[in-house]
């Protein structure tokens, strides 16, 4: 791996001045110090983001691509170096190929509604996975049920692994969108992008990759994976909520119809008609959430400092340690146990609902997800109405695995 | 036959005698497994709450002598426990009682601060069902 070799990574992981850098993260409840492990549904944030904010609104803030005064031009250029930030991440080919939507839901909802409306038809097929959110569900069966189209899915194994045979045999010039996670939400799975990218395009079909559990977590190159569109969520990766990214080609972009349409994404109106003005801000009506974005740009170089493949690194190692101690607890079970996994571990337990587990842990000051995860169809190939999530983030620790462990065992005692 | 707000007392005076959270959440979990049985024929699809993390059934029957029974169930023991209570408060009342009566010793156990997803482990949509039960009932008394 070329990254190891970048110095910044080549330090060792001072998981102690990571956690000081999170304010939150020093808590306490019921006089407990916090275990926050629900970093799937959302992840906390750095000092470094919380100071960019308060210092944007505190001395910076204005309007952007608007006004010619000061404010709005230092507010401009500090929301477009965001989208430089963005593209660098993602190693986009042009920064217009970056589009800020509110978060990965409503970069799907721009996807299949710009992207479906002039490429699917009556007939045609859009393939989606077993292990999608309901946010990579829905859209398409909607664009699907408009258009007279006919939605796929892609099965999996008892591991919670996609089974690419079956998806092959789905392939056809028929399919126009092929809309898979790169992490499973509800699994942890990481999902073999790079293939599923190439059987698609091999029929012609283009791709759209929800990144909402990727991006936090792996590296992530667009060009690399020759991926049609990509979308996370800036909550997710340390950042504000209500800001989110879509990566998408610029000839796609260029081709495909508006969102929402407003001001700033016009050249000129009449009443007669409307012309468009480019991407990316033909897909950005409206004025922005421009300190959500500036924040986002503040999140990405924070996560850059500490370094993705060391945060990756770190976080395997977590998912490991616990997966092995959670794999003593009696009449515990993991769904999901792909040979792929990201530092999201789903749990049942023999002797306990997923909301009874939730609600003792809470009082052992540790924060975790139960319920479906949006992703019903997951829980019902498993056969549990629900289960208990841990996912981990760059400030996690190994102690915390131990108190998750420690909490599990005093619920299974409670329950008696 | 307690009223209402003396059966209320009667639960915050059983959780004050247990100083500990973590022996409150142990009678809770022991009320649920104490709750009878629901019968499975009841487990249907129209008698689910929505709006639960846990799936919670609930059906109702108002008697001859114009009370409401109660009956309820749920795959969570600590939501088992929560229903346990409820019936306990508002199972063999007339409707207008059990439109007139506000659950507020979960308030004043603190089960509402420390229970504090309400609205994911149903105790809200649980509430609003029984409501609705009763002021369907009495509808029905009034003809």
């Amino acid at each position: 791996m070329a990254d190891v070799l970048n110095p910044s990574e080549s330090k060792a992981y001072d998981l102690a001045a990571i956690r000081q850098d999170f304010p939150v993260l020093s808590r306490t409840f019921y006089d407990k110090p916090l275990v926050y492990l629900d970093n799937g549904a959302t992840t906390q944030k750095p000092k470094a983001v919380i100071d960019r904010i308060h210092r944007f609104y505190s001395e910076e803030y204005g309007t952007v691509r608007r006004g010619v005064y000061a404010l709005s031009e230092g507010s401009t250029e500090a929301f477009a170096q965001t989208r430089e930030t963005v593209k660098a991440f993602l190693n986009a080919a042009q920064s217009s190929e970056i589009v800020f939507t509110k978060g990965t839901t409503e970069a799907i909802n721009l996807v299949a509604h710009s992207y479906g409306q002039p490429f699917i038809q009556a007939g045609d097929e859009v393939i989606v996975s077993a292990m999608e959110h309901h946010a990579n569900i829905v859209p398409w069966q909607q664009v699907c049920l408009a258009k007279g189209a006919t939605l796929k899915v892609i099965p999996m194994n008892e591991r919670g692994e996609l089974i690419l045979e079956e998806y092959e045999k789905l392939l056809s010039p028929k399919t126009r969108v092929v809309a898979v996670n790169h992490v499973s939400n509800a699994l942890g799975t990481i999902n073999p992008i790079r293939r599923i990218i190439e059987l698609a395009h091999q029929t012609g079909a283009v791709v759209f990759i929800d990144g909402a559990q990727g991006a936090p977590h792996l590296n992530v190159d667009v060009q690399a994976l020759d991926c049609d569109f990509y979308a996370f969520s800036g909550h997710k990766i340390y950042g504000p909520t209500g800001v989110g990214v879509l990566y998408a080609k610029q000839a796609h972009l260029e081709a495909m119809v508006p969102y929402q349409t407003g001001g700033d994404m016009i050249e000129t109106v009449t009443f007669e008609k409307t012309t468009f003005t480019q991407p990316p801000y033909k897909f950005e009506a409206g004025t922005p959430p421009i300190a959500q974005v500036v924040g986002l740009g503040a999140a990405i170089d924070y996560v850059n400092e500490v370094g993705l493949s060391a945060i990756a690194a770190h976080e395997h190692r977590l998912l490991k340690y616990a997966t092995e101690q959670l794999n003593t607890v009696p009449g515990l079970s993991i769904i999901g146990t792909a040979s792929m996994k990201a530092g999201l571990i789903s749990f049942v337990l023999e002797a306990a609902h997923p909301l009874d587990i939730g609600t003792l842990l809470d009082h052992e000051a540790i924060a975790i997800r139960t319920g479906h995860h949006c992703a019903q169809p997951v829980m019902k190939r498993f056969n549990v109405p629900a289960t208990a999530r841990a996912s981990f983030g760059m400030y996690n620790t190994f102690d915390e695995i131990d108190r998750l462990v420690a909490g599990l065992h005093k619920v299974i005692d409670m329950m008696g | 036959m307690m009223t209402p707000s003396q059966i209320q007392d009667q639960i915050v005076q059983e959780f004050e005698a247990l100083n500990d959270w973590d022996v409150r959440y142990k009678h809770i979990i022991q009320l649920g497994k104490n709750l009878p049985d629901f019968p499975d024929s009841a487990r249907l699809e129209e008698n689910l709450i929505k709006g639960c993390q846990s799936q919670v059934w609930m059906t109702a029957e108002l008697k001859e002598d114009g009370r409401v029974c109660f009956q309820a169930d749920s795959d969570a023991m600590i939501v088992r426990g929560l229903v346990s209570l409820l019936l306990r408060l508002y199972s063999g009342q007339p409707p207008e009682t059990i439109l007139a009566t506000v659950p507020e010793f979960f308030e004043r156990i603190e089960m509402g601060k420390h229970l504090s997803m309400q609205r994911s482990n149903g105790l809200h949509a649980m509430i609003k069902q029984m409501k609705f039960y009763a002021l369907a009932f009495q509808m029905k008394q009034r003809g």
